[in-house]
């Protein structure tokens, strides 16, 4: 979805080939998500279908030259105004391995948080680098710009994800905690209450045991 | 002829520190080992009570290890007696706080010059070598104004200046970003990151992972010991790819 509004934007910029689409995209983005020209094709085939876009005479003879429609212009706009749902959430594969790490016997979450966090810090450093440089070279364009803001949204979601790690540990070893004091005589969950607070501190504190 | 490699500008050699006895006793430290070369960038995390300011102080020579050993630039803290240690810490060692330590009633130039004053430099001199740090900051406009007329971003960075004036070549920051705001703490890092690459040695206490990031290294620490270190280069598609610009 995105690379379908993204190579609409530039085309509101004028028309364009879609090597040149690519190339832009690319250069707003610091190749942050690479495109392949098959998918620039397969997405401006998509574009013109759907009447947001449209061949452009008058370009060279081997590469077909595409501009906005009025249509397309107007879907853009909407696009702008309209904020990017967050509401249904796409998989997480992080969140879906805590899950099922949790109540799965042998596999110790505290090194499953452990082992993400250095990786997400890792690449928060590496974020970080191409940051630095890229602020001492002086952002002077749009282009420039543009990656920049790439760059902080990269570097602000792996510091989320590494708070969130921490929050997971802390709130695992305080579940951990508490249930180590509470008397063993409290009443067991029903076996087929799978998903209960409890069932999940037991095997939180299996784990982290 | 060959010259002997230097020293690492700190090592931590087994570094234990233990608070109290009996009952009450708080192992704050368990035998850490860390070595932070010259041009080194090193972060320190972890949770409350992990030992990161303990390790901090210990390294400074602020405090002293209940075993183990620790070493500036060659030289054993622990061996030294109390006049040495303390001018080991006043000309190898700077050090950074989050609230910036600055002497009120001296301008930022004055609060620059003066631990070169005390190391014996002439007060003109020391003038000098504190215009031309903060010229080198960016912050020559402030050189006369005292701390209460500068911003809390610039209060920092001429902290930062007056802990590496001099032959200073080991900087140890406590959560120098604490109490700034996103962007002025990022100035506070690109300044640190600077210092590095020019060849200071650098350890840094944070919680925040956006400021961590900005290290060579980030050492975790958890109930007094080392639990994991990363270092960058993973985001290798961003690293190697369209992102090297």
């Amino acid at each position: 979805m995105s690379i379908r509004y993204g190579l609409l934007a530039l085309l509101d910029h004028g028309p364009r080939y879609g090597s040149q689409l690519r190339t832009e995209f690319e250069a707003r983005t610091g190749a942050t998500w690479p495109l392949n020209i098959g998918q620039v094709y397969t997405t401006l085939g998509r574009l013109e279908r759907d009447g947001l876009i449209a061949p452009e005479p008058g370009g060279d003879a081997k590469q077909q030259l595409y501009a906005i429609t009025e249509t397309g212009r107007r879907e853009l706009v909407e696009w702008y105004e309209r904020p990017v749902d967050r509401t249904q959430p796409a998989r997480d594969e992080l969140a879906i391995k805590l899950a099922m790490a949790i109540s799965t016997p042998g596999v110790d979450i505290r090194t499953v948080i452990q082992n993400q966090r250095r990786h997400s810090l890792a690449a928060l450093q590496d974020y970080t680098r191409l940051k630095s440089r890229a602020l001492s070279g002086g952002p002077d364009n749009s282009d420039d710009i543009a990656w920049l803001l790439v760059l902080e949204q990269l570097i602000f979601a792996a510091e989320a994800e590494t708070r969130w790690l921490d929050h997971c540990e802390a709130r695992l070893v305080r579940l951990a905690h508490a249930l180590a004091e509470r008397p063993p005589s409290a009443p067991a969950p029903p076996p087929d209450d799978a998903d209960t607070p409890d069932r999940a501190g037991r095997a939180a504190r299996q784990e982290i045991s | 002829m060959t010259t002997a490699p230097r020293p690492p500008v700190l090592r931590l050699r087994e570094l234990t520190r233990v608070h109290g006895t009996g009952a009450a006793t708080v192992h704050a430290l368990r035998g850490i080992d860390l070595t932070v070369d010259a041009g080194e960038f090193v972060a320190v995390m972890g949770p409350s009570g992990s030992g990161k300011s303990t390790l901090l102080t210990l390294a400074g020579g602020l405090d002293t290890a209940s075993s183990g050993e620790v070493l500036v630039e060659g030289v054993s803290l622990g061996e030294l007696k109390r006049p040495a240690l303390a001018k080991v810490r006043r000309t190898s060692i700077g050090y950074v706080f989050q609230d910036y330590n600055l002497v009120p009633a001296l301008t930022a130039a004055e609060n620059i010059a003066l631990p070169r004053e005390l190391d014996g430099v002439r007060s003109r001199a020391a003038r000098r070598e504190a215009l031309a740090a903060l010229e080198e900051i960016g912050l020559a406009e402030v050189a006369d104004r005292f701390p209460d007329e500068m911003s809390g971003g610039q209060q920092q960075r001429v902290a930062i200046a007056r802990a590496l004036i001099g032959e200073r070549r080991l900087l140890l920051a406590d959560e120098p970003t604490g109490a700034l705001d996103s962007e002025t703490g990022e100035s506070v890092l690109v300044l640190l990151r600077k210092r590095c690459d020019q060849g200071a040695a650098t350890v840094m206490v944070t919680h925040e992972p956006r400021y961590a990031a900005w290290a060579d290294r980030v050492v975790f620490l958890r109930d007094g010991t080392v639990v994991d270190e990363t270092t960058a280069g993973t985001a290798d598609s961003l690293l190697v790819g369209g992102g090297e610009r």
